[in-house]
């Protein structure tokens, strides 16, 4: 027996089930990276002193990074533009820039932890980095969360799409949101750590 | 047919809200040169993100016309939220976890 609304919206409440599900699970997301923005807050605040982060942060570096994640979420979303047009070759080459530009960001964020260890400026070292290596961290795990689904999609899922194409299609709508939310975060994280 | 049309337009705009977002992005990197004092640098950082958080969530995840539960999940997600980032603050206005003056 078939699972019902995979495909076809609910007449009820206008959505399909990954639809519904994805968007609740970011709304958890949100909590998540709500949590550890309020504890930012509240140390912020809290602390005798507290320095400003471009003070300790490449700003340049971290602008790059911005640059790449929001290129980063055009190309989701025109992959997904492409299967809408039926186009799968066009849908294969903006998944895979997604992947790449992923890549990108990580490489980036390698180079920028990189260069703090290597001047011995760890978590521990103060509370504003304690913070910063957290956010950021957690980001960093979510960013390579996205990229393994989107580098399936490109891969072996992308197999789906000649046998149900629909499917396939509301699928990448669903990691494409996964993904504007890591870029939403990032949005929010790097004014917050890197400019006040 | 029409699809094809509907996502043409489509794509217009997510290009014009990905050229949006790079000039938010130079705006708000721009300002920070500036070095405000911090509550209105605080309070312009916020904004300029907000504005490109809501272009990326109304357009690049199709918010703006997406189906009424999914904004009353969001809704309840905001108000949460709110509490969320307002009572480590109130609780510290309040004097909480600062020391007794004896």
């Amino acid at each position: 027996m078939d699972i019902p609304y995979v495909v076809e919206a609910r007449p009820d409440t206008g959505l399909n089930n990954a639809k519904l599900g994805i968007w609740l699970f970011l709304a958890s997301e949100v909590m998540l990276f709500g949590a550890l923005f309020s504890s930012y807050v509240l140390l912020r605040v809290a602390a005798p002193e507290w320095p400003h982060g471009y003070e300790i942060l490449h700003v340049p570096v971290a602008t790059f990074n911005t640059a790449v994640l929001i290129t980063s979420s055009i190309t989701m979303v025109m992959a997904f533009a492409s299967l809408k047009m039926k186009d799968f070759a066009q849908y294969k080459k903006f998944i895979g820039a997604t992947v790449l530009l992923g890549f990108v960001f990580l490489g980036v964020k390698g180079y920028e932890y990189g260069d703090k260890f290597l001047h011995h400026e760890y978590p521990s070292e103060s509370t504003f980095l304690a913070i910063y290596f957290t956010l950021t961290g957690l980001h960093m795990l979510h960013v390579i969360g996205g990229m393994i689904v989107n580098g399936y999609f490109w891969g072996p899922g992308s197999k789906l799409w000649h046998t149900a194409p629909e499917q396939f299609t509301n699928r990448i709508e669903v990691s494409g949101l996964y993904w504007h939310f890591v870029d939403l975060v990032w949005i929010f994280l790097f004014p917050v750590l890197y400019l006040l | 047919m029409n699809e094809h049309a509907d996502v043409k337009k489509h794509t217009k705009t997510y290009i014009n809200v990905f050229l949006a977002l790079l000039v938010l992005t130079a705006i708000t990197v721009g300002v920070s040169y500036i070095h405000l004092a911090v509550p209105l640098a605080i309070t312009v950082a916020l904004i300029v993100a907000s504005i490109k958080g809501s272009l990326v969530a109304s357009f690049f995840m199709h918010l703006i016309d997406e189906q009424r539960p999914i904004f009353w999940a969001l809704a309840l997600t905001a108000i949460f939220f709110a509490v969320l980032m307002l009572l480590p603050v109130l609780s510290h206005l309040g004097g909480i976890g600062s020391p007794r003056v004896p």
